[in-house]
């Protein structure tokens, strides 16, 4: 289940910003639309939102860089995440994810060299009582092991 | 007739498969030609037995779990033709671990369908709200005081007080915000009630937002909880729909209406005036206190920022009366408090219960003891930023006070437990590293504090200068305690120093070959 987005287009991204701008407090709002339609917030919208909300392409530029789940390029393919808080060390999530960097090549954080995936670390999904767990592409898994994990990762590698 | 079934929607049922298996029910029922009806729920909170399948018969729910897909065929054998079957589990409301508990705020979840606003009043939804309207600002804020309700969120400020200060402030425009950027690991109730009882909090944000006079209200979730996300918007239409938020609530003269604004992947914005800064669309840096968000909150207005849990307390204190909730509990911690059993554990899952049951009990008893079987050694108390515990404290009380006490804290309510394989010094270091990672950069302590920390941890790893590298961290610890704006830069010495205190073996030198060969 790739998910398909939207080449960046102006027109589309000043559309977006439109949508939004005039509800109180919208830079994440509009960084969040944005990301969801390009799977990415592209350089160029930076400056475009800026203007929309009346604020200093600094101060868009530095609330895009706060947040972890901004992205300022495309993902692989797909994206595997690894949850590596607290409940999933203790239910084994440590060797789990050596695997996955060792199965993909990558480390935490990286995209595999042909683009296909995207391996990051997320701190709790939530799903600490079925740790250790993982989402791909928005799927969520729990009771991760070896197993379920490496079918995950040859899913992902399709 | 046809069969009625119930399997929880909850994302941690989803995880192990509740999807899978409901479609699998719908297959199976339509090829046997046996009618049957399957209600998405939320999840009981057992989810050790996820995905979780119930039927409905005239003397209750019936419960069946761990369920696959793989004994969907024989299971809907035994539904249709009452016979028994391995995995049935007796009566859902019979099963000890569900039975002991007291679940005043999470009564309905895993009950009803969290769509469905009929479900919700047919199960006494509302009812709180109802009397809140009866009674008027004063007398709710005086049900609130008297029930002794403290933030759920981890700080344990009486809500009462939180609200009569909102409430008796001047302004154009007030707020009612809700803290769901639950990102403690180890915690998922808020994530829970959310997905399995969403009209619940919105129930008790309108009732806030009456109380002191605000008409607009906030749902700040995190983007790591897609589901809540989903649920909570599907119940806001729901509610606006049914006349319970908007214009005239319920034929009221009181207006309120909701919106959910998604997080993006910070822990700090869990801090409440991080949170108000990232509502505002900036940049989740902490602000200073004074002023309190009551007096100075989002976009500069009064604003009462509360957890999701304490939300969810207010319809049963309004519906049931302020004693009915403070009868339980003990000392100044009133009422209960769902306590959430997670890593390493046998019996994971959700537990309310009132205050006073000891950590031993939760751990060794209620859970189970570890899911490998192995000794438990350290249980973390209360998230990231939470001490953690060895056996010898496991005497300690569920109280907000006791927990203080013994140099730790309570949270969110979240109990992460480890067994014996555990390296305290990888947990220290770890504490130091998240901090660094999450760190908004406003205080020094904090920013700084967190990577020497880290260092620090390593070079003690290594066996770098040992001793005087963990008096260099214990002092460090110190200037981070006392010198940090917020908890996160506050608190992160709890899980280190508890490390240090409580495990100490693990900081050792290491010993000489020498040594090693006695």
């Amino acid at each position: 289940m790739t998910v398909v987005f939207e080449p960046w287009n102006e027109t589309r991204g000043a559309e977006i910003i439109g949508e939004h701008a005039n509800q109180e407090g919208a830079t994440l709002v509009i960084l969040h639309a944005l990301q969801e339609a390009f799977g990415y917030v592209p350089e160029a919208a930076i400056p475009m939102v800026a203007q929309a909300l009346n604020l200093s392409r600094a101060e868009v530029h530095g609330v895009f860089t706060f947040y972890h789940d901004f992205r300022h390029k495309p993902a692989g393919r797909h994206v595997l995440k690894l949850c590596r808080a607290e409940a999933c060390q203790a239910a084994g999530g440590d060797a789990l994810a050596a695997h996955a960097e060792a199965k993909l090549g990558v480390s935490l954080g990286n995209t595999t060299p042909d683009d296909r995936v995207t391996l990051e670390p997320i701190y709790c999904l939530g799903l600490c009582a079925t740790a250790p767990s993982a989402m791909l592409d928005g799927r969520l898994v729990g009771r991760l092991d070896q197993q379920r994990l490496d079918a995950l990762v040859a899913e992902a590698q399709r | 007739m046809s069969l009625r079934l119930f399997v929880s929607r909850d994302a941690g049922a989803v995880a192990v498969g509740a999807d899978e298996v409901a479609l699998a029910l719908e297959q199976a029922a339509a090829k046997r030609d046996v009618a049957i009806e399957i209600v998405r729920t939320g999840s009981r909170g057992m989810y050790w037995l996820e995905p979780l399948v119930e039927v409905a018969t005239p003397q209750g729910r019936i419960a069946f779990g761990p369920v696959t897909e793989a004994d969907v065929p024989s299971l809907l054998d035994a539904l249709a033709n009452n016979t028994p079957h391995v995995l049935r589990l007796g009566a859902t409301d019979e099963i000890p671990w569900l039975k002991r508990q007291t679940r005043l705020t999470f009564a309905r979840c895993g009950v009803i369908d969290p769509r469905s606003l009929d479900d919700y009043r047919a199960h006494g939804g509302y009812k709180g709200l109802e009397r809140a309207l009866s009674l008027g600002s004063d007398a709710i804020l005086n049900e609130v005081t008297a029930s002794g309700l403290r933030g759920r969120g981890g700080a344990g400020f009486p809500t009462g007080i939180k609200w009569k200060t909102v409430a008796q402030a001047k302004a154009d425009r007030k707020f009612i915000v809700c803290n769901a950027d639950e990102g403690d690991s180890g915690t998922f109730a808020d994530r829970m009630i959310m997905e399995g009882d969403p009209f619940l909090v919105i129930e008790g944000m309108t009732t806030a937002g009456i109380t002191v006079g605000a008409t607009k209200g906030y749902i700040y979730i995190r983007s790591e909880y897609p589901h809540a996300v989903e649920a909570m918007n599907a119940a806001i239409l729901a509610a606006r729909r049914g006349g319970y938020l908007g214009d005239k609530i319920g034929g009221s003269p009181y207006s309120f209406d909701l919106e959910v604004r998604v997080g993006a992947g910070a822990y700090v914005c869990g801090e409440e005036t991080s949170l108000l800064e990232s509502l505002e669309g900036r940049r989740g840096i902490v602000r200073a206190k004074p002023p309190l968000p009551a007096h100075h909150g989002l976009f500069g207005k009064p604003t009462v920022i509360n957890n999701v849990l304490s939300f969810a307390a207010i319809p049963f204190i309004l519906a049931e009366g302020a004693k009915a909730y403070a009868d339980f509990g003990m000392g100044r911690s009133r009422g209960t408090m769902p306590i959430q059993l997670a890593g390493n554990i046998r019996h994971g899952g959700l537990f309310e219960t009132a205050f006073g049951v000891t950590l031993g009990e939760f751990v060794d008893d209620i859970g189970g003891g570890t899911a490998t079987g192995r000794p438990v050694r350290a249980v973390q108390v209360g998230g990231p930023l939470g001490a953690y515990f060895p056996r010898a404290l496991f005497d300690t009380p569920f109280d907000y006070e006791a927990f203080a006490a013994r140099d730790g804290l309570i949270g969110h309510g979240g109990i992460v437990v480890f067994d014996d394989s555990v390296d305290m010094r990888k947990q220290a270091r770890f504490a130091m590293e998240f901090c660094a990672i999450e760190s908004c950069g406003k205080c020094t302590p904090c920013r700084i504090g967190s990577t020497r920390g880290v260092e620090t941890i390593e070079k003690i790893i290594r066996g770098e200068r040992v001793s005087e590298n963990l008096a260099l961290v214990e002092d460090l610890c110190n200037t981070m305690k006392f010198g940090s704006l917020c908890a996160l830069g506050g608190f992160t010495p709890y899980p280190v120093l508890s490390a240090l205190k409580h495990f100490r073996e693990d900081f050792a030198p290491a010993p000489t070959t020498l040594q090693a060969a006695e």
